[in-house]
């Protein structure tokens, strides 16, 4: 075993996600498993290898520095569950 | 026991361009909240991002003006947090391959040059904006305002190579001078457009081991910098006097009290599992590309300020203020290219000039006295054809109606006085009417000289050339 409970709360606390006590012990086979089965790939030479970050090799996709219509307040808004005049409305932040 | 402090500084530009980092919306300040958002900006499931070539183009400036080297090839990585005012969950930004490495900038504290490391330069969007109370129906809860979300920003981080809160400011002064000039940020602190984090720690004098540090938030102008800075070594250095420990964590500093103070909420959120962006591809920019941009890049300021020392002969004090801006700059030269006084020149924008704009709000973009004009009137000057004093009339003269000094000193009949003879009949009735101070003055009391000479130009209008004033004066009082 590499995963431990607590690493999978904290993972869970990171994604806010609520876990119950059997999720926990699910997730820690599961992720164990998952890590593990990556683990093979450590027995490959990769020296010569670059990090794959992107699956196709294409580069540089730009677009122009032009402003282009907005799709509007209603619907932006439209899917906000809570609003204030033109604001979506959250609970209230703190800092 | 003496403490010594060490201050690297996150500088936070946002980019001039029309529209957004990844998206078509408009960058411009004060819409109606979410009026310039789009299913990118909003993170709609689906929804992809494209780089906006400019944002890449104004980063290599940036870079290539702070002496960095410009990577070959970057990426865009996602940095993941939750907070109200960040759509997707997670930021744009580059992580382990940013545009610009390894880069310098030099600065000047009491006289003394030195060299501040810069880390990198990273490209990054912005969040959006969170806004609380005033606004009905906020009453409870927080406003979210999209617009700023996604807009471009860079993202400058420098070495701890700073000691002071001084040198912090020299540095801050000298980047925002660097991206101002190169017109890729308007640099209005108050809107945000340029912003800094500071990380602050304290060490014993002589050590070479850093103090653990505070990262200070917030702090949108070069005198709050210099405030939260200043209080908050002294607030590490107290807490180890009185036997604490410094924690690592985030402070936010509030003008009102001049304080910093914690911030408790985010501390656990440092785990940002930062991973490569799939949606946008890696940026590759070659070399052809960074020799363009070099070719395009205006002549940077401290250049400009050494070139107007040596090539102008103004003080170094002088060529500063000089260059404080491009425009401010660009102005001077093209007036000295019309009137070869560069001391003259200088000293008349340094003086009416500033004063004027400052009086009126306007900046020298919006200058009614155009160079050549402000040219004209300094060559009336030289020529004799006008007294400083009277230039200083016609300028406001010049300033208000826009008309050429020439036809203002026509029209109001300014022209110097340096008919001896005219004079001369004017200094006869000044004496006869002031018998008794000519009696002093030829009594030894020679203070009483001013008294004539003021009295001279003030019966000529001004008009009256001051030398040839003072010369005539000299010889009739000698009697």
């Amino acid at each position: 075993m590499k995963i431990t409970t607590a690493e999978v709360e904290h993972v869970a606390r990171l994604a806010r996600l609520e876990l119950s006590a059997e999720e926990k012990d699910l997730f820690v086979g599961q992720m164990d498993a998952i890590l593990g089965y990556v683990d093979k790939l450590r027995g490959l030479n990769t020296d010569d290898v670059q990090p794959t970050s992107h699956a196709v090799p294409v580069e540089n996709a730009f677009r122009p520095d032009q402003a282009q219509p907005s799709i509007g307040v209603a619907k932006a808004l439209a899917n906000a569950p809570d609003r204030a005049e033109s604001f979506y409305r959250v609970p209230k932040v703190i800092e | 026991m003496k403490f010594q402090p060490v201050i690297g500084l996150e500088v936070h530009c946002q980019l001039k361009t029309d529209s957004k980092i990844f998206c078509g919306c408009s960058t411009k300040f004060g819409a109606e909240p979410n009026s310039q958002t789009c299913p990118v900006c909003l993170g709609m499931p689906g929804s992809l991002p494209v780089l906006n070539r400019k944002v890449v183009e104004f980063a290599i400036k940036a870079g290539l003006a702070t002496n960095c080297s410009i990577s070959h090839r970057s990426v865009f990585a996602r940095k993941n947090y939750f907070y109200p005012d960040l759509p997707k969950g997670y930021q744009i930004s580059q992580f382990e391959e940013p545009i610009c490495r390894k880069g310098w900038l030099d600065i000047q504290v009491d006289g003394i040059e030195k060299r501040i490391g810069i880390t990198r330069i990273h490209m990054e969007e912005d969040a959006g904006k969170l806004v609380h109370g005033d606004v009905a129906g906020l009453e409870e809860g927080s406003g979210v305002d999209l617009n700023r979300a996604c807009t471009p920003l860079l993202e400058i981080v420098s070495e701890p190579d700073l000691r002071s809160s001084d040198e912090a400011v020299a540095y801050l002064k000298q980047l925002h001078r660097i991206v101002t000039w190169l017109g890729i940020c308007d640099g209005n602190m108050e809107e945000g457009s340029f912003r800094c984090d500071a990380n602050v720690s304290v060490m014993p004098l002589g050590s070479e081991t850093f103090g653990t540090r505070a990262e200070i938030k917030n702090v949108n102008s070069f005198k709050f910098v210099k405030q939260a800075i200043e209080y908050e070594i002294q607030r590490q250095i107290d807490l180890i006097e009185d036997g604490g420990t410094v924690v690592q964590e985030t402070r936010l500093f509030d003008p009102n009290s001049g304080r910093t103070r914690s911030m408790r909420g985010k501390e656990e959120a440092h785990d940002y599992r930062y991973f490569p962006d799939p949606d946008l591809v890696p940026l590759v920019i070659d070399a052809d590309w960074v020799q363009r941009a070099h070719g395009e890049l205006p002549e940077l300021p401290e250049h400009k300020q050494q070139r107007f020392i040596t090539e102008y002969g103004v003080t170094g004090y002088d060529a500063e203020v000089l260059t404080a801006s491009r425009s401010l700059a660009e102005y001077f030269e093209e007036c000295v290219a019309f009137h070869h006084n560069a001391k003259a020149v200088s000293n008349w924008i340094m003086g009416e000039v500033t004063r004027a704009l400052n009086d009126s709000g306007t900046t020298i973009d919006a200058c009614p006295v155009l160079p050549k004009t402000l040219a004209d009137l300094l060559k009336l000057i030289d020529s004799g054809a006008i007294s400083g004093k009277i230039a200083k009339t016609v300028f406001d003269e010049m300033w208000r109606s826009g008309k050429e000094p020439g036809a203002i000193v026509e029209e109001q009949g300014l022209l110097q006085v340096s008919d001896s003879g005219a004079i001369e009949a004017i200094i006869d009735e000044i004496m006869a009417a002031n018998q008794g101070q000519v009696e002093e003055y030829r009594g030894g009391k020679e203070k009483v000289f001013g008294f004539f000479v003021g009295q001279v130009m003030k019966a000529s209008k001004g008009k009256a050339n001051p030398a040839l004033v003072n010369e005539l004066l000299l010889a009739r009082l000698k009697g």
